[in-house]
């Protein structure tokens, strides 16, 4: 099954609405997070429209969950995950806050949680997590440890878009605008898909989004999908970017509906992300920014 | 109300650190088993089982407390090295222990009811919601809180959170959330929460070129500088980056944290421990920072009020800051 993970990035609210309705109607996706992930500044914003949002969605066949908050300090952070649940969501903690508030209840559990071994995972079931999406560290042996551990918790692999690598109290994207977070203008909405870092020598490092880092490439784990299958993984994640996003989720459901193979699906991907480099280092248990996948003309011409 | 007692937890490394920061006035010593179980895990650092033994043994003795971190996240597939970290620390007599997975601590309280639990800094947890979690669940006794809060904040948060506050006074300041950032492994391979690393030394390199240094971590140019300039370690935090095409220490400056002004206002907000960093440093810094400290917080008890006692040269960067603790940092 393939799940569409929250946007973190800031978009406009017409250009958010049009971008559902679109996933609504023609993306083979089956699952849709909502929910403002990054910076509560923003939540009020996405939590305006998420219930038009939400409808259009179930209207057009697909469940939604709600995504919390990566990082709570204020109360009214707190509220807002209790307004979600009371509204009958299946929500995804994306903080330990967030757990101890869904404990007793399905819920699932995001990437920003640090579910590092079956240990933490057994406990997390025991309190309700039916849904667990580990965090980019653990790579593709690690979740068919987890698979292993609890088959009776369905394991989410992310496999496409930038990985998060940091979360701050900080705002990278106001300081970078000379500003601080309380008083930012939302510069954050400027980059549609991050700001992009390099180093001293020019060399890409992160995206900064808000208070968060993240990969300077996308994941694009096409290539895996038969090894995380056989590893027991059963959801696959596509994080939402500034591409065809309804493209990406077909080249996905192609490939694991086999009727492409991977050299061909990769190739597709490739030209549905024009410049954006792709990194799989995590999955492999490697530096997380490596890539030695097959659209890399170098390795081609070794073999 | 008079302020509590606020107990001065310190460092220690090596077991000759643990020596020094006892004598130099350390109430509590915090330390490692030598291997990834903890977040300090540098070639000749930390306590194997025997040296761990003879500290606990040595610091009892001094009427002082010894806290064994335990703060890393098991790898899949590898929780039994973590386990055995925990009976051993428990057997040795540790005062408690100091966490952060959630697996661990459900080991931990399931294990040994009687041992005190510490919520380590890696936890993040910045909220009476999480906090609650590791405190109805676990037994937690005390949490390290993370260098998010503010004063007003952290003052907020010990009248509702149930167990005691410890809060960092002294030392190396990451800006992002402990316990969430992998830029180090995205660069490398390896990171604090699994690794118990930070921009391993052997994936760092130094080397001049047009008369300037250039540090790199793994790969990428983390900074560049003059001869004469201070370079700071190229933590992935700390690094001099470009974004739209404006080179600077973007994430935050090279300095270090000091909030010993601050002391009594902390005392009021109800903390109950200070938290220096460093097990990474050497003797001569802990014996400094925790002397300064000492009497500091003596002369608190004492008089009230506390002389101002100059710590720059020893902080990080030479330079020092009360980061998160000030409203506007953010």
């Amino acid at each position: 099954m393939l799940t569409l993970g929250p946007l973190m990035l800031n978009w406009e609210a017409a250009r958010r609405r049009d971008f559902y309705a679109r996933i609504a109607d023609e993306a083979p996706v089956g699952c849709v997070h909502l929910g403002e992930v990054v910076c509560s500044k923003r939540a009020p914003f996405t939590d305006r429209d998420l219930p038009a949002i939400a409808e259009r969605l179930r209207a057009g066949g697909k469940e939604v969950v709600i995504s919390t908050m990566a990082l709570v300090t204020s109360k009214a952070e707190m509220r807002a995950v209790e307004e979600m649940l009371e509204a009958g969501f299946l929500v995804e903690a994306n903080d330990v806050s967030c757990v101890h508030v869904l404990a007793g209840r399905p819920h699932a559990i995001g990437p920003l949680v640090n579910v590092f071994n079956e240990g933490t995972l057994a406990y997390l079931a025991r309190m309700g997590a039916i849904r667990v999406a580990p965090p980019p560290e653990v790579g593709i042996d690690g979740l068919g440890v987890f698979a292993r551990a609890e088959p009776g918790v369905e394991i989410e692999a992310t496999v496409f878009g930038r990985l998060t690598l940091s979360v701050a109290a900080r705002c990278y994207h106001a300081r970078a605008y000379g500003l601080h977070r309380d008083n930012c203008q939302f510069v954050c909405a400027r980059e549609a898909d991050g700001m992009p870092v390099e180093t001293l020598d020019g060399e890409a490092f992160v995206v900064v989004n808000g208070t968060q880092t993240m990969s300077h490439g996308y994941a694009a784990a096409i290539a895996d999908l038969p090894r995380l299958r056989e590893g027991g993984v059963r959801r696959f994640r596509l994080m939402p970017q500034d591409v065809d996003m309804v493209r990406i989720a077909r080249l996905f459901d192609d490939a694991l509906g086999g009727r492409t193979g991977t050299d061909e699906a990769m190739a597709q991907l490739r030209a549905a992300c024009g410049e954006v480099p792709f990194v799989e280092g995590y999955a492999h248990g490697r530096p997380g920014r490596e890539w030695r996948g097959q659209d890399r003309l170098p390795d081609r011409l070794l073999h | 109300m008079t302020p509590r007692y606020l107990e001065l937890v310190c460092p220690a490394g090596t077991p000759a650190a643990l020596r020094t920061a006892v004598e130099a006035g350390a109430d509590t010593v915090y330390c490692g088993f030598r291997d990834e179980t903890n977040a300090r895990n540098y070639p000749g650092l930390n306590f194997d089982r025997e040296e761990m033994a003879e500290g606990i043994r040595f610091a009892h003795a001094h009427g002082r407390h010894v806290l064994v971190a335990i703060n890393t996240f098991p790898r899949p597939g590898q929780v039994a090295l973590w386990h055995r970290a925990i009976d051993d620390a428990a057997a040795l007599g540790a005062n408690a222990v100091i966490l952060a997975d959630i697996g661990l601590l459900d080991y931990a309280s399931g294990h040994h009811p009687g041992l005190r639990l510490h919520l380590s800094v890696q936890a993040a947890a910045s909220n009476t919601l999480s906090l609650a979690f590791y405190r109805e669940r676990f037994g937690i006794r005390r949490a390290v809180l993370p260098r998010v809060l503010t004063v007003k904040e952290i003052g907020a948060l010990v009248e509702r959170m149930g167990v005691e506050a410890e809060v960092f006074a002294f030392g190396s300041l990451g800006t992002m959330t402990e316990g969430r950032c992998i830029l180090s492994s995205y660069l490398t391979g390896r990171s604090p929460s699994s690794d118990g690393v930070c921009a391993p030394a052997e994936h760092v390199s130094l080397s001049e070129e047009d008369g300037e240094m250039v540090m790199r971590l793994g790969p990428l140019t983390m900074n560049r500088f003059g001869r004469d300039e201070p370079a700071g370690y190229p933590t992935p935090c700390k690094a001099r980056l470009v974004a739209r095409g404006i080179p600077s220490y973007l994430f935050d400056e090279p300095v270090g944290l000091n909030m010993i002004e601050l002391l009594p206002e902390l005392k009021a907000a109800g903390v109950t421990a200070l938290k220096i960093e460093g097990r990474q440093r050497s003797r001569a810094y802990v014996a400094q920072v925790v002397r300064a400290f000492r009497a500091t917080l003596d002369a608190l008890d004492r008089d009230g009020r506390a002389p101002r006692i100059d710590l720059s040269a020893i902080a990080e960067g030479s330079k020092e800051t009360l980061g998160a603790y000030r409203k506007g940092w953010r």
